[in-house]
């Protein structure tokens, strides 16, 4: 009760760690040494060298045990959207000798569905995007159905980023495997949250980035499976194995297998707190908000995902009211991320445009309690309110368009 | 992104609602693209009387239908209908080039609802200048 008047002195509520998280100071505390005392190049030849060396052959096993890997099926990048980059773009110009097609889905990252673009579009690709279900599932049948004899990779993300959706990765890494096709999934979601098993999960390469697990921004991982055939897209010196050129950026390396393995040591009490105030969260908002729609899986959704779609109100609308309340969240809505059009995930879930223009992601992480929780679910509700009452497409219990 | 004029009168909108039986009623805009805007105005003594807006949008667009609601309220039919969408944007401290032209639309909202009330009440259609009222928003745009 003591949270409704008092918005402007309370302190933020971060309910956006699927766009990003604080980097942890246990984190930061691992990666200080290597920018001032162990600051050699890993490929030089002294002492100092062989500290900054040490450190990221350590890194890279703590990755690798995490993912079953061994260590040289890790390669560092710079980021989720490097990985995916390389993974797909390395792997379609090392097989275009084979073939030209490609399957993957309309819900991935724009990291991946951008260079599929890209690949179709300026190098004579062929692209299928299998259908998902009004849940955001993947059907593993439909991506069988799909490979030709020409397909040369699947792509399909682990978890997705806006509707929380897991997608049956390992069912659709039976099939790939069955058909010899190199098989990537993007787990940047799914990292911290899900386990990364490469073995169980059945892939053939994998995508991390480190600050969606409370590493810094500005590094990441594909894991990449011995005898796949990758072309580097970044070309230079025999760093990584020569498949990723460039100086390593060791304290990143670093501060990324720290946050990795904090996750994982953790991984089953996280889950399960998060899981808990995030289904808090659902049936709140559900229950407390009219017209109101839940976006992505009912169950088969990432522990800290709660996303919702609001009849007759805009999504930046919400985001602006919720930010003036003390609370930072998202929204696929194309005002609130200046992109063009509404979201790609939440038109192929099959909302119409005008709804899904509604739409508001909450994503819980580490940080947040029951507390935070207890406040959006006395905030929000006035908001949408309020926003709807001043809305021309709004009336009561009127169908959500699309459902 | 935005100014704390668009944010002040984004999280307090002035003249919020919809005129019953009004004088004049425009409706600019599309909800697929994000915003949608409904102005109804009260005409009396050849000022605008009242002026209610129901808008759907993002943040730039509410602010926008309400800075535009206070600017024109209570003033002469011509002073209404010399306002721009560029206007209202000034009078917000400026918008972020992203929103000038999708969400920006108060002030074509309230051209087409004085256009609605010169058609009911051809009488009021000012001799002088007709042009100013005619072409819309094409009007000395861009």
């Amino acid at each position: 009760m003591s949270s409704t008047a008092t918005t402007s002195v309370r302190q933020p509520i971060y309910l956006d760690h699927a766009a990003t998280t604080a980097v942890d100071p246990r984190v930061v505390e691992a990666m200080l040494p290597y920018f001032t005392a162990s600051y050699g190049n890993p490929s030089s030849l002294y002492r100092l060298a062989a500290e900054s060396k040490g450190a990221v052959d350590r890194a890279r096993s703590t990755v690798a045990e995490i993912l079953g890997a061994r260590p040289s099926e890790i390669i560092f990048t710079s980021c989720g959207t490097e990985s995916d980059n390389l993974a797909l773009r390395g792997a379609a110009m090392a097989a275009r000798t084979r073939g030209n097609h490609i399957i993957t889905t309309p819900i991935e990252h724009h990291a991946v569905g951008n260079t599929c673009e890209q690949l179709a579009r300026d190098f004579g690709f062929e692209v299928t995007y299998v259908p998902v279900d009004r849940h955001g599932l993947v059907d593993p049948e439909a991506v069988g159905r799909a490979i030709t004899p020409r397909t040369v990779l699947v792509s399909v993300m682990y978890a997705n980023n806006e509707i929380g959706t897991i997608e049956p990765i390992a069912e659709i890494g039976r099939i790939a495997r069955r058909r010899g096709i190199v098989y990537h999934t993007d787990a940047v979601q799914a990292a911290g949250s899900l386990p990364l098993d490469v073995d169980a999960l059945g892939v053939d390469m994998l995508s991390l980035s480190g600050h969606k697990f409370y590493a810094p921004k500005g590094i990441g991982v594909l894991y990449v499976r011995q005898g796949t055939p990758l072309l580097p897209i970044q070309t230079g010196g025999s760093q990584e194995r020569g498949r990723r050129a460039g100086t390593e950026n060791v304290p990143y390396i670093v501060g990324l297998a720290t946050a990795l393995r904090l996750a994982y040591d953790h991984l089953e009490a996280e889950v399960t707190r998060l899981q808990a105030l995030r289904n808090r969260l659902i049936a709140g908002v559900l229950g407390r908000i009219p017209d109101t729609r839940l976006t992505g899986h009912p169950t088969r959704r990432l522990a800290n995902n709660a996303s919702f779609v609001f009849a007759g109100v805009e999504g930046e609308s919400i985001l602006l009211q919720l930010d003036l309340a003390g609370v930072a969240a998202s929204s696929g809505s194309a005002c609130a991320s200046s992109e063009e059009g509404p979201s790609h995930v939440l038109t192929a879930i099959g909302l119409d445009p005008v709804a899904a223009r509604g739409s508001l992601r909450l994503s819980l992480g580490r940080e947040n309690t029951s507390a935070d929780v207890d406040y959006v679910l006395d905030v929000l509700p006035g908001i949408v309110q309020k926003l709807r009452a001043m809305s021309p497409l709004y009336a009561p219990s009127a169908a959500v368009a699309g459902t | 992104m935005y100014t704390p004029t668009v944010l002040e009168h984004f999280a307090n909108p002035r003249n919020v609602g919809a005129i019953e039986d009004p004088d004049g009623y425009g409706k600019v805009g599309s909800p697929v693209c994000g915003d949608l805007m409904e102005i109804t105005i009260k005409v009396a003594d050849g000022r605008i009387a009242d002026i209610k807006y129901r808008t759907f949008g993002c943040g730039a667009a509410i602010a926008s239908s309400s800075m535009a609601s206070e600017m024109v309220k209570g003033q002469p039919l011509e002073v209404a209908a010399a306002l721009t969408d560029e206007q209202v944007a000034e009078a917000l401290g400026g918008l972020p080039e992203a929103k000038m032209h999708c969400s920006n639309l108060a002030a074509s909202a309230l051209q087409a609802a004085l256009q609605d009330y010169y058609e009911r009440h051809p009488e009021a259609q000012p001799t002088e200048s007709p042009s100013e009222v005619d072409p819309g928003p094409s009007n000395g745009a861009s």
